[in-house]
């Protein structure tokens, strides 16, 4: 299946170079009247980057240092507890790891799916411009709204009550509109000439897709997921609109259990008033941190074992 | 998409642990059988406190608890969305005509005293009591925009802004406290910060050094060392003269009035029927006494839960 794909430059050559072409461009001129303006605007540039990743860095000292003494084996395996010093994380991190999983597997089908018509089959048209403007917009939309209609939605009208599926459904809306356009943008990636040389070889629209275009997008698809993803999973204003901020000491075992998440466990501890309630909202924050860092790193992983295997 | 077999086939090795759990059941049977309470966050501690005890003795049980308010929970309860509802007043007319119409049947345990406690900042040296025409004179509707001072409550207090924290218009703390109050039961000024969960509530009132709000007394229990505890005078020697605290002996002996209060359970007939609803609420039962102390709450004598677990297991009320 990787025939036709070999010989073609990786996509997204331009991407990782861009830092260093503007320092190549820069030895190539020689020094003029600009090059104070230049150097300014290097280290602002510079500083601009400073100061986000010195905030990151503040935050993540602080919260490590309050959490310290409660991170171990006992607080990840434990059920919350109204002892601070027994409380632990088990069910909010399996309630969040099941969530994910669940919405990712709402939301990506559909997501892609979408957004191989709306890129491949549809014809331009006044519907569909109105459908895309529309998908554009309600990415923007707050996270509660989308929380709002869950709530009547899924729990009320679907009766599905405060359950994962509800969850899911609510987290999977928020997600759709992001995932389809990370999934656009992934299919707009591939060139033209790569399409016509199908084209040449007879392949019809469903052969191309399934061979060819689908395979060399999708390491960027999947990246654009994930990161939507590891948004999705400090979401908390969606799922406590929709009721789930409830005492939860057990592991959901089906998709109509009740659950608990991450920034839901840390919001009830950090609304209690006793500081070593705090302790535990920092180690919890500290293990939400983690979790989203290892999914951005398996996108990296992935990406790159993916595109690795590509021309070969 | 099975085209792509090779991403495919990775992302479905990604997918698969989890949705084996969530779809599966991660090999455990029976998903439904959950005990689901919600309602006053008043009683909050004690359920909480049961459910975790219950579910460290009996790891295959599984109980919810939500905060959503006295009143919340009794709409929840009637409508059929929970089993069991704390509350932190008895239900009204209204509440139990829509339980009837709905079909659904409760019974109610008294589990709990309670007392409403009036606390401050603990930076805040003036104020030593409060007398209950004093606190009319605060809360009423009345004095929305224009008590907004310490010096309007008692002259020689400073002349610094006052600010209110209490119980939301959901909670039965609410309507207990504007009752016994304000004289008329969900009448109350609304320019103050209010919550249905009083640790937001603890939480305000320990950040600000002119706050003044009230709070189940099992909340002011947990966070006495943050907190300043303002007695109250009803101005009625029989029941104690002068200021006076809440403590258990003054909750149980009816001398700190008129905030002190029962706190219940309501538990729906429907769900008594099934095994795990019947062990929580037997356990709840069972515990309640020692949990309660536990927690901040003041027991109730002995004989008050045998009759509860009397009730439990009449067939009728």
């Amino acid at each position: 299946m990787s025939a036709p794909v070999s010989g073609l430059p990786p996509d997204l050559p331009s991407a990782p170079a861009s830092g260093r072409s503007s320092a190549s461009s820069d030895d190539l001129r020689a020094p003029t009247a600009g090059a104070p303006v230049e150097q300014a605007f290097h280290a602002i540039g510079f500083l601009a980057l400073l100061l986000p990743l010195l905030a990151f860095l503040v935050l993540f000292v602080s919260v490590l240092a309050d959490a310290w003494p409660r991170l171990g084996w006992g607080f990840l395996s434990g059920i919350p507890s109204r002892k601070p010093q027994l409380a632990g994380i088990l069910p909010a991190l399996v309630g969040s790891a099941s969530l994910m999983g669940l919405t990712a597997l709402i939301a990506v089908p559909v997501g892609i799916g979408a957004a191989i018509y709306l890129e491949e089959y549809a014809r331009r048209s006044r519907l569909t411009s109105l459908i895309e403007l529309n998908i554009s917009n309600l990415a923007g939309v707050p996270s509660i709204i989308y929380g709002l209609l869950g709530l009547e939605v899924f729990v009320r009208a679907m009766h599905l009550g405060r359950s994962l599926l509800a969850g899911a459904l609510t987290l999977s809306l928020l997600l759709l509109p992001m995932v389809i356009m990370t999934s656009r943008e992934a299919l707009r990636s591939v060139p033209l000439s790569v399409r016509e040389a199908c084209h040449g070889l007879g392949a019809d629209r469903f052969c191309m897709l399934r061979l060819v275009i689908l395979p060399m997008c999708f390491p960027r698809m999947l990246t654009g997921i994930i990161l939507a993803l590891a948004r999705a999973i400090g979401e908390t204003a969606p799922l406590l609109t929709i009721g789930a901020l409830t005492y939860v000491a057990f592991l959901p075992d089906s998709v109509h259990s009740a659950f608990s998440t991450l920034p839901l466990q840390i919001f009830a501890w950090i609304s209690r008033p006793q500081t070593s309630f705090h302790e535990n909202a920092a180690a919890g924050i500290v293990v939400l941190l983690a979790v989203m860092l290892l999914m951005n790193g398996f996108a990296l992983w992935l990406r790159a074992r993916l595109q690795r295997r590509l021309p070969g | 998409m099975r085209g792509l077999t090779p991403p495919a086939a990775l992302v479905a090795q990604v997918a698969a642990g989890t949705l084996a759990c969530a779809l599966a059941g991660c090999g455990r049977p029976g998903g439904g059988a959950v005990v689901t309470a919600d309602g006053s966050s008043t009683l909050y501690p004690l359920s909480e406190a049961v459910a975790e005890d219950l579910q460290r003795a009996h790891p295959t049980t599984r109980v919810t608890v939500g905060i959503s308010g006295t009143d919340g929970g009794l709409q929840k309860l009637c409508a059929g969305d929970v089993d069991i509802c704390a509350a932190s007043r008895t239900i009204r007319p209204t509440e139990a005509q829509a339980c009837d119409r709905a079909g659904i049947t409760y019974v109610e345990l008294p589990v709990a005293f309670d007392g409403i406690a009036l606390v401050a900042n603990r930076k805040n040296t003036w104020a030593d009591h409060l007398t209950t025409a004093e606190l009319r004179r605060i809360w009423e509707p009345a004095a929305e925009g224009r008590v907004s001072r310490w010096s309007d409550v008692r002259p020689g207090w400073p002349e610094r802004p006052l600010r209110l924290f209490g119980a939301g218009v959901d909670s039965g703390t609410y309507d207990h406290f504007t009752h016994a109050i304000v004289g008329r039961m969900h009448a109350s000024r609304s320019d103050y910060t209010s919550s249905e969960d009083d640790n937001l509530l603890v939480t305000g009132v320990t950040g600000d050094e002119l706050a003044l709000g009230f709070v189940g007394y099992a909340y002011h229990e947990q966070n006495r060392d943050r907190l300043k505890l303002i007695p109250i005078d009803d101005g009625d020697p029989s029941n104690g003269a002068g200021a006076i605290s809440p403590t258990p002996d003054t909750i149980t002996r009816g001398t700190y009035q008129p905030l002190s209060r029962l706190l219940f359970l309501y538990v729906s007939r429907r769900s008594l029927a099934r095994p795990e609803v019947d062990s929580f609420v037997t356990f709840y039962l069972q515990h309640a006494a020692d949990l309660a102390r536990e927690v901040g709450l003041i027991p109730l004598p002995e004989s008050a839960y045998t009759r509860a677990r009397a009730r439990v297991t009449s067939p009728t009320e």
